[in-house]
C-alpha cells in the first residue's frame, strides 16, 4: 500500500524527537497567541513566522503547522470563555459555546471542541494523504497556460466564496498582485516600484504585509470599541463530558468532519466556510432547531470539527497545486519560499520527507493539542483575565521584535507600520484584506506563468482558451463570477422596481 | 449634481484608481516589450489598467447605490500604536532591548482610554525582563540589552552571541 508507506515515511520524520519538540513548541505558542482576544490565526502565524527562520525546512513547516492548529484551538477557547472571537472561523463557536459556558458547561464545551477537532484531524490527515498524490500527478501535466488559468480560478474562487463586496475584493487582489511584484524582476533584473529605496529591491516581506494588515489594524480597530468581555472562567470545572452529551455530539462531529474535509478543498474554503456550513447543517438536521443559540452541544461539536478538518484539507491545494486558497495558506507560501521551497506538485517528488513529514505532523499536532489543553486550560483562562489594555502593548512588542529580527532592519518595522496604516484604511472602507494577501503571494508566479505561456504561443492570447484544461478552468472561474453577479442584478432590478412602485 | 451615496465605495474606488494610475505611470518607465516577449513593464501596466477600471466602476457605482457612512477614525490611537512600533525599530539598536521595550509598552499603552501610568510602567518592566530573557538569553538574538553608551564605557559587553 502506497498510502501506508507514505504515512510511515511521514511519521518517521514527524516523530523524530527534534520535530516532535518543534511541533510541541508550535502548538504551545500558537495556542498562547491564539487565545489572546482579537488576534486571529493570520496575525498569530505572521507574528511567529520569524521564529522558524533559523530551523531546517522540515522542522520549520512542522512548527508552523503546529502554530496554525494551536491558533485555531486557542481561538475556540476564547470564543467559548469570552464572547469575543479572535477569528471568523470560531465566530460560530461563540453562539452555542458561550451559552454553554454561561450555563456552567464550559468544561464540556471545551472538551467536545478538543475531541471533535482531534477526530476531524485524524480523518483529514488520511484525506490529505490519499488525495494529494493523484492531484499532484494531474498538476504535473500543467503547462504555464494552465497554471495561469488555475491562479485566475483560485483567486476568483477565493473572493466569490468570501463575504463582502465582490468588486472591492477583486480590486484588492489586483492591488495585492501589484504589491507582489515590487522588487527585482527575475527576468530582466530591473527593480520595479522601489522608489529608490534599496530595501525594497528584495520585495516587500510577507510577514510585514500580513502582520500590518491583520495584526496592527486589528489592534487599532479593537481599541476604538469599548472593552466588553464577560469572562466565565470561574465556572470551568473539569474538562469532561457526560455520556448523554457524548451521544448527542458524536453524529455532529462526523457530519462536521465530512463537510469540513470537502469544503476545505475549495478555493476560498477552509476553516471559516466549513464552520459556518456545518452550523447551518446541524441546525437543519436537528429535531429541535430552537435549541441552537441557547447552548446546543451540536452547535459546538459540528463547527469545531468542521473547521479543523477544513483547516487541514486546505493544505491540499497548496501542497499539490501550489495555490493558496485562503490567507493562512498564503502565509504558508511565504514561509515555504523563505526556506527555498517552491510550493507545487514537485514538492512531493523532490522533497518527500518534507511533504509526508508535514502530513504526519498534522496528526501529531492535533494529538498534542488535546494533550496540552487538558492540563493547561487553567493557564489559558488566567491569560484571558488579563485586561486588553495590558495585552495589546505586549502583542505589539512581540510583533515589533519579530519583524525587526527578520533581518535586524529598522526599515522592516517601518514597512510593517505602513501596512498597518493601510490596513486601518481598508477596515474603514470595508475592504477585506485576505484577497490582497492572496494576490500578494501569487503576483510573481502569475506574471512568470503569463510570460511563459505567451512566449510559447508567440504572443497569441488564445492559448488560454485553446488548451482544454486551461479553458475548463477559465470557464469555471467565469461561471463562479456569474453565480454571484446574476442574483445581484436581479436584486438590483427588484430595487429599481420597488423604487418605481 | 451627483451625490455620493456610498462613501465607503466612493473613497475605496478613488484609492484604487489612484494606485492604478500610479502603477501605469511607473510601469511606463520600464521596458514594455510585446506579448510574446514581455518586458518588466508589461504585467504591471496591465494590472494598473485593470485596477484603474475597477476603481472607476466603484466610484461611478457609489453615486447610484446606497451605503453606510465611513465610521469615525481615532487618529490618536492609530498614531500612537504605529508610532510606538516605529520608534522601537529606530532606537532598539542604540538604547538596547530593555529600554526600548519599556518605552514601547508605556507609549503604546497611552492609546487605550483606560490608560494608567503606574500599571503601564510595571507591565513595561515585566515585559522588558521577559523579552531579554526569551529573545537574548533564550533565542540568542543579536540585540544589545543595554544602551550602547553603557557598553562602550568598558562595562559588561552588551552583545551576547
Amino acid at each position: 500500500m502506497d498510502l501506508l508507506n507514505h504515512l510511515a515515511l511521514g511519521f518517521g520524520v514527524a516523530l523524530a524527537p527534534v520535530n516532535l519538540m518543534y511541533a510541541l513548541i508550535g502548538a504551545l505558542l500558537g495556542t498562547l497567541i491564539g487565545v489572546l482576544p482579537g488576534i486571529g490565526p493570520v496575525a498569530t502565524i505572521a507574528m511567529l513566522l520569524p521564529t522558524t527562520y533559523a530551523l531546517q525546512p522540515e522542522s520549520a513547516l512542522i512548527m508552523l503547522a503546529g502554530i496554525y492548529y494551536g491558533a485555531q484551538y486557542g481561538g475556540s477557547t476564547t470564543s467559548i470563555l469570552i464572547n469575543m472571537p479572535g477569528e471568523t472561523s470560531s465566530a460560530v463557536t461563540c453562539l452555542d459555546g458561550h451559552q454553554m459556558a454561561l450555563q456552567g458547561q464550559a468544561g464540556a464545551a471545551l472538551a467536545i471542541a478538543a475531541l471533535g477537532s482531534f477526530f476531524a484531524g485524524c480523518v483529514a490527515t488520511v484525506f490529505v494523504a490519499a488525495f494529494s498524490p493523484p492531484l499532484s500527478e494531474l498538476a504535473l501535466k500543467f503547462g504555464a497556460a494552465e497554471y495561469f488559468s488555475l491562479m485566475v480560478l483560485g483567486l476568483l474562487g477565493a473572493v466569490v466564496l468570501a463575504h463582502g463586496s465582490l468588486l472591492k475584493a477583486i480590486a484588492m487582489i489586483v492591488f495585492g498582485l501589484l504589491l507582489g511584484i515590487v522588487g527585482t524582476d527575475v527576468n530582466s533584473g530591473v527593480t520595479r516600484f522601489a522608489f529608490g529605496i534599496p530595501e525594497l529591491s528584495d520585495g516587500i516581506g510577507v510577514v510585514s504585509v500580513a502582520m500590518g494588515l491583520f495584526g496592527f489594524a486589528e489592534i487599532i480597530t479593537n481599541l476604538e470599541g469599548k472593552e466588553k468581555r464577560d469572562i466565565v472562567a470561574a465556572k470551568v470545572k473539569g474538562l469532561w463530558i457526560s455520556k448523554a452529551q457524548f451521544r448527542a455530539a458524536w453524529p455532529a462531529v462526523l457530519r462536521g468532519t465530512g463537510l469540513g474535509s470537502v469544503l476545505g478543498l475549495l478555493p476560498g474554503g477552509g476553516a471559516m466556510l466549513a464552520s459556518f456550513a456545518s452550523y447551518a447543517l446541524e441546525k437543519k438536521v436537528a429535531k429541535d432547531p430552537s435549541r441552537f443559540g441557547k447552548g446546543a452541544i451540536q452547535g459546538v461539536a459540528g463547527p469545531e470539527s468542521a473547521n479543523n478538518a477544513g483547516a487541514q484539507t486546505s493544505f491540499i491545494p497548496l501542497l499539490t497545486l501550489g495555490i493558496p486558497e485562503n490567507a493562512v495558506m498564503a502565509l504558508m507560501v511565504g514561509a515555504m519560499t523563505i526556506h527555498n521551497i517552491q510550493p507545487g506538485p514537485q514538492v512531493m517528488t523532490s522533497n518527500p520527507t518534507l511533504f509526508w513529514g508535514l502530513v504526519a505532523s498534522m496528526w501529531v499536532g492535533n494529538l498534542m493539542l488535546v494533550v496540552l489543553n487538558l492540563p493547561l486550560i487553567g493557564m489559558w483562562i488566567k491569560l484571558l483575565q488579563v485586561p486588553y489594555r495590558i495585552l495589546y502593548p505586549a502583542i505589539l512588542l512581540f510583533c515589533a521584535i519579530g519583524v525587526y529580527t527578520i533581518s535586524n532592519a529598522t526599515f522592516d518595522v517601518i514597512q510593517t507600520a505602513a501596512m498597518g496604516f493601510l490596513g486601518v484604511v481598508f477596515v474603514k472602507l470595508e475592504c477585506e484584506p485576505a484577497p490582497l494577501l492572496l494576490g500578494f503571494v501569487l503576483g510573481p508566479m502569475m506574471e512568470e506563468n503569463l510570460r511563459r505561456a505567451l512566449l510559447l504561443s508567440r504572443g497569441d492570447p488564445t492559448v488560454f482558451v485553446t488548451r482544454p484544461l486551461s479553458l475548463v478552468m477559465l470557464l469555471m472561474a467565469a461561471s463562479l463570477l456569474l453565480l454571484i453577479v446574476i442574483p445581484n442584478i436581479r436584486r438590483r432590478r427588484a430595487d429599481v422596481f420597488a423604487e418605481e412602485a | 449634481m451627483a451625490v455620493i451615496r456610498h462613501p465607503k465605495d466612493f473613497y475605496a474606488g478613488l484609492l484604487f484608481t489612484g494606485i492604478g494610475i500610479a502603477a501605469i505611470v511607473l510601469a511606463s518607465q520600464y521596458q514594455l516589450g510585446t506579448a510574446a516577449k514581455m518586458g518588466p513593464g508589461y504585467f504591471p501596466r496591465g494590472l494598473g489598467m485593470l485596477l484603474t477600471v475597477l476603481g472607476a466602476v466603484l466610484v461611478v457605482r457609489s453615486l447610484r447605490i446606497q451605503g453606510t457612512a465611513i465610521p469615525p477614525w481615532n487618529w490618536r490611537s492609530t498614531c500612537v500604536i504605529l508610532g510606538s512600533v516605529v520608534l522601537f525599530g529606530l532606537v532598539v539598536e542604540k538604547l538596547g532591548l530593555a529600554a526600548s521595550t519599556l518605552g514601547l509598552i508605556v507609549f503604546a499603552s497611552t492609546a487605550s482610554p483606560e490608560f494608567r501610568l503606574k500599571e503601564a510602567v510595571l507591565s513595561g518592566l515585566f515585559f522588558a525582563l521577559l523579552a531579554v530573557g526569551v529573545f537574548i538569553v533564550g533565542l540568542k538574538l543579536q540585540l544589545p540589552i543595554w544602551p550602547i553608551w553603557l557598553a562602550s564605557n568598558g562595562q559588561a559587553p552588551a552583545w551576547i552571541s
